[in-house]
């Protein structure tokens, strides 16, 4: 996507709210100026900290995903029989709907930063495993073949092939799973807590009434959705070259 | 009795795939270091598991193979590996790819063995300038900043070659390296092939279904039947590797022997 072309984007949906809020003309519906003008007076009066708070919290969820789920999908994708003893708990586990833990979670680890990480952690884990699991598991035997002939053992396999092959896979799936990731956090975080965006919009905002502050909250949730958004998208520039070549 | 010479010593190997009949049984064959050769057989005669089993990629149920005086229960760096499908890294350049075995020689480096372990590992001696020669000497410097999907087949062959011979091996083998490319292009790799093993004088084996290549190639022709293979015929083609080859009366005697042969290992083709 071209900064030009998003700019042009930005400014069609500013238009847009602009032109619902004067037709409407309802104090639910405030316009995009007061909205910013609010965005900016309550930044350095909360939301800013409150934006911090939801951001470490997504981006060390994120980080410990990675972390834990690529190596875990390439174990698996590299020995079948591995494969076969975990793949019957995955397939059960998989298609949980992880949300509906949230409250067991919240017993364990407390209302703290460790609920909310584990919960989209949770979620995350298991969409990167499997995508990184089945990209593993479908390498080509003879492009296995031919580098274990070089001499390549088990380590180099791994370094060499397994990882640069599961790595975009894993991108793309955290790339799609963001959204999922910030619309748990918004939801882990609008009870049992006192901070992160979705306090602040839900208990803050929403239940005083304020709108425009209710609105800044909105804007700025989608800002941390862009941002990781972004983010991905230059990991997988960086990681995976090749796949942005042009013809 | 075993020659000393033999590069590939394969000695009453029998191999079966799991649940199915063997394909090899109490087989013996055995290669001269320095020898190029051919095996043609029919589809399913068992031709690219004998390269596979050479190339310790898989282990006979009984019997013995011995590469340069060694069993082989795991690939050697020092065996050579070309495949039909070329085993390019999809995300590395012509470059990388070719200078993969330079970085996984490095990547093992402290990991070597003083005691003089038989684990054939990468050398790890190779250098940039080396990358580059065999880029320049496979013609394919011109594309070394290019992914193997932009490339041509014949170029991504020359790039896998490129990478094999690197290594300096003293064994390559070829499992029907040219079949997926057109015929222009597979005469040039045919002839760049003959030039290769006469400059590094490496040990080549090529499986090959095709009889014009084989008898291009191969000074000996080995020729597998319907499993099981016991014994196979070999054909003696010493003419091969001559550049005026192709074409000539003899090479076309030399096809229609092995037309023959390989008739007479197939009992159920039509007449």
């Amino acid at each position: 996507m071209r900064r030009r072309d998003l700019l042009w984007g930005t400014l069609a949906i500013l238009l847009v709210w602009q032109l619902a809020a004067m037709l409407l003309r309802v104090d639910i519906l405030p316009g995009p100026v007061a909205v910013f003008q609010a965005l900016i007076y309550e930044l350095p009066r909360g939301l800013g900290r409150h934006f911090l708070v939801s951001g470490w919290r997504v981006v060390v969820s994120i980080a410990l995903a990675m972390l834990l789920a690529v190596p875990a999908g390439l174990m698996l994708g590299q020995s079948p029989r591995l494969d076969r003893l975990v793949a019957p708990i995955i397939y059960i586990l998989h298609p949980i709907p992880k949300i509906v833990f949230l409250p067991i979670i919240l017993l364990f680890l407390g209302i703290g930063d460790a609920s909310k990480i584990f919960m989209i952690f949770l979620i995350l884990f298991f969409q990167i495993l499997v995508v990184v699991r089945d990209q593993a598991r479908s390498l080509r035997p003879e492009l296995l073949y031919s580098v274990r002939s070089l001499g390549a053992g088990r380590r180099a396999l791994f370094r060499f092939v397994y990882l640069p092959a599961a790595l975009p896979s894993g991108l793309t799936a955290l790339r799609v799973s963001i959204g999922t990731a910030i619309a748990v956090l918004f939801f882990a975080e609008s009870f049992a807590t006192t901070s992160g965006l979705g306090y602040y919009i839900i208990t803050e905002s929403w239940g005083r009434l304020a709108y425009p502050e209710m609105y800044a909250g909105v804007v700025a949730m989608s800002v941390l959705g862009l941002l990781l958004y972004f983010a991905v998208d230059w990991l997988e520039k960086r990681l995976a070259p090749w796949m942005f070549v042009k013809e | 009795m075993t020659d000393p010479r033999a590069m590939i010593d394969v000695r009453e190997m029998t191999f079966a795939y799991v649940g199915q009949p063997p394909v090899f049984e109490g087989f013996s064959w055995s290669v001269v270091a320095g020898e190029t050769w051919a095996i043609i057989g029919p589809s399913g005669c068992g031709k690219s598991t004998l390269l596979y089993l050479i190339a310790g990629l898989r282990q006979p149920s009984a019997g013995s193979i011995l590469v340069d005086g060694q069993p082989v229960p795991r690939p050697r760096a020092s065996s050579g590996l070309i495949l039909q499908d070329f085993g390019l890294l999809p995300w590395s350049t012509v470059w990388d790819n070719v200078a993969l075995v330079m970085r996984m020689g490095r990547f093992y480096a402290g990991k070597r063995d003083p005691a003089g372990s038989p684990r054939p590992y990468p050398r790890a001696d190779i250098t940039p300038a080396q990358v580059d020669y065999w880029l320049n000497r496979l013609g394919i410097a011109a594309v070394s900043d290019k992914y193997p999907n932009r490339i041509s087949g014949g170029q991504r062959q020359r790039a896998a070659i490129a990478r094999s011979l690197l290594q300096q091996p003293n064994l390559l083998l070829m499992d029907e390296p040219f079949s997926s490319l057109d015929a222009v292009t597979r005469e040039d790799l045919q002839r760049l092939t003959v030039e290769l093993r006469e400059e590094t004088g490496v040990t080549t084996v090529i499986v090959t279904h095709n009889i014009e290549e084989a008898v291009y190639l191969g000074q000996r022709i080995l020729v597998l039947g319907q499993p099981p293979n016991r014994t196979a015929p070999i054909i003696s083609n010493p003419l091969a590797g001559r550049p005026d080859y192709r074409g000539a009366p003899p090479y076309w005697a030399k096809c229609a022997e092995l037309r023959e042969a390989l008739g007479n290992e197939q009992p159920d083709a039509a007449p």
